[in-house]
């Protein structure tokens, strides 16, 4: 009932643990996502990076902050976690992340072994004073010269996470498929956005920036999913404020293949995966949808 | 809601030569508790904010339950659990974890720069706080609480708690005894690496001796973790069932970042103390711990680098 394809990828079920959610190690990344259809690293890059100063993450009721700004043990330590988590048997999609399009070929060769597919992203928007994340997919010719450089590295499916803090994210995706990929994520955090703390006149991440994730950002990636869907033939993966089974269900709609689940693992606890697919079950029953198939896109029709 | 509150430090006190303690309003401080620039209202029910909240302290939730649009009303008799921690933020400087020593006070050593700021902290001045965090000890009568250096902080408001039990407090030297007046009417045990007072040699050895001659239904331990890892194994050869408070690098303190990750359990959340049955499933447990890079490293090379 629950399964799922994305590009020649077979999933148990559309979720998909989203990238930069509970991914240190090997062992909890296949803890939290042992009811997911898949897993996604947290975003690697070739030499280990710290990330930001804390405060790194805040939350609201409504939404939540982050500034970890892509802290990562470089690829060739992070390869032993990817070992790990692969004994989960699901298939894992290795988040590179780089500067220039030989960085990212280089690293996808180096995680190629390793992973399912690989995850391009050109969306973080907590790094500044480096050209990294945001700066680079924002421009429709920096995505196709990365995406091509990598499809020429690498046989495995190559997708592209999306920034949404765009004119127009489906002329992004459709240059990304211009240039060979093989699947969308969108949407990476909104914005950057930013937190005053009132009393101490300050803002409250130490980035003083964070991409802003959580239920409040729903309506821009279902809007932005449905956009992606009417411009690109390659399946995508809908990532952004999914809570709730009915979330999916409504992301689904919008034209997603598989959905990707992040803040969610706050807002409903470690075991968000086996609650949010019961509740999507419930719903199809109820509504008699026999599989996943039948309802991707229904919102075009 | 997981956001700093500033609060007005109410008192300093000087513990010994390297720890001071901070005294603030805890009454502020609560999760669900908002920032001054957001709503106090609350759009919606999530299932994490009534999970926390059959722990003793937190919201009323009885608002939260019928959904109605009352402000959160914070509930002033919440005590945070033995064994829990905070976020304590000194605006523009960064973020760092420390336990509760005292129902509304944190135990700083000095270490490193944070610390060192800390340290220039004096009453009326303010800092920035979020928590608590962390599952807290379980109780159990019949206790050995072992404390190593600035691990009594942790373990303090345990031996409060606690129906009489014994305790071993460990520490380099006299001067850098932790609490030893505050629990001078328990049944105290003193261990220092130089003799300079009690028994002369590790917390450890002191512990092996009060185990030839009394039988203990549980151990809980604190310090530096080589230090409870030792205990741990102690308590196996010996059957008792053993809690540790471990120490790792934390970032958000609520389970989504996945820093403080040892193995498949997080020390923000699902600890931070572990049980035997966890410790014994924990291989980093006494051997490996991860800077802010997420690189797996040996507990000596992570305590050069935390002590920056």
């Amino acid at each position: 009932m629950l399964s799922a394809r994305i590009c020649s990828i077979s999933l148990e079920n559309p979720l998909i643990l989203a990238s930069g959610i509970l991914d240190t190690t090997g062992e909890m990344m296949a803890k939290v996502a042992r009811h997911a259809g898949a897993i996604t690293t947290k975003s690697i890059s070739l030499k280990p990076r710290e990330g930001h100063k804390n405060p790194t993450v805040i939350e609201t009721n409504n939404y939540m902050l982050n500034a970890i700004g892509l802290s990562n043990p470089g690829i060739k330590e992070f390869i032993n976690e990817i070992k790990i988590v692969r004994r989960t048997k699901k298939p894992v999609i290795g988040s590179i992340v780089g500067c220039s399009d030989e960085e990212f070929a280089g690293l996808a060769r180096s995680i190629g072994n390793y992973v399912d597919a690989v995850e391009i992203n050109v969306s973080c928007p907590n790094i500044t004073g480096e050209r990294i994340g945001q700066e680079i997919g924002k421009e429709p010719e920096s995505v196709k010269k990365i995406v091509r450089k990598v499809k020429n590295s690498v046989h495995i499916p190559i997708i592209v996470k999306l920034t949404p803090n765009v004119n127009d994210i489906a002329e992004i995706a459709k240059a990304a498929e211009n240039a060979g990929a093989d699947a969308i994520t969108a949407i990476n955090t909104l914005g950057p956005g930013m937190a005053i703390n009132i009393e101490a006149r300050k803002p409250i991440l130490a980035n003083k920036f964070g991409g802003m994730s959580g239920p409040a950002i729903k309506p821009i990636a279902i809007a932005d999913v449905y956009k992606i869907y009417e411009s690109v033939k390659i399946p995508i993966i809908g990532t952004g404020g999914i809570v709730y089974g009915k979330d999916a269900i409504e992301m689904l709609m919008a034209g997603a293949s598989a959905v990707g689940i992040g803040s969610a693992v706050y807002y409903r606890g470690h075991d968000a995966f086996g609650k949010i697919k019961n509740e999507m079950v419930q719903w199809m029953r109820k509504n008699k949808v026999n599989s996943v198939r039948e309802i991707i896109g229904a919102a075009h029709k | 809601m997981e956001l700093p509150e500033i609060v007005t430090i109410k008192k300093v006190v000087k513990e010994n030569r390297k720890a001071r303690t901070f005294f603030f309003d805890m009454s502020k401080i609560t999760k669900g508790a908002s920032s001054g620039s957001s709503d106090q209202r609350k759009p919606a029910i999530f299932e994490h904010e009534l999970r926390n909240s059959q722990s003793e302290f937190l919201v009323c939730w009885k608002a939260l339950l019928s959904n109605t649009q009352e402000p959160l009303v914070l509930d002033k008799k919440i005590k945070p659990l033995a064994g829990q921690f905070v976020m304590v933020w000194l605006p523009g400087i960064d973020e760092k974890p420390f336990a509760l020593s005292y129902d509304n006070a944190v135990t700083v050593e000095r270490k490193g720069v944070f610390t060192k700021k800390m340290f220039e902290l004096k009453k009326g001045d303010r800092i920035g706080v979020r928590g608590p965090y962390g599952n807290g000890f379980k109780l159990k009568n019949n206790a050995l609480v072992v404390a190593g250096g600035l691990g009594i902080a942790s373990l303090a408001r345990l031996v409060e708690r606690l129906k009489n039990p014994e305790i071993i407090l460990g520490a380099k030297t006299k001067e850098e005894l932790l609490f030893a007046k505050r629990f001078r009417k328990k049944k105290l045990h003193i261990a220092t690496d130089d003799g300079s007072i009690g028994f002369k040699g590790f917390a450890t050895e002191l512990m092996q001796e009060i185990l030839k001659k009394k039988r203990f239904r549980a151990v809980y331990t604190c310090g530096p973790e080589i230090m409870m890892k030792k205990i741990f194994e102690l308590c196996e050869k010996k059957k008792i069932e053993c809690y540790a408070s471990l120490e790792r690098y934390i970032k958000c303190g609520f389970g989504v970042c996945g820093a403080c990750a040892c193995g498949d359990q997080l020390v923000c959340k699902d600890g931070p103390v572990f049980n035997s049955k966890q410790l014994r499933k924990m291989e980093d447990f006494g051997s490996y711990s991860r800077p802010k890079d997420g690189k797996k490293v040996s507990l000596a090379y992570y305590a050069k680098w935390r002590s920056r």
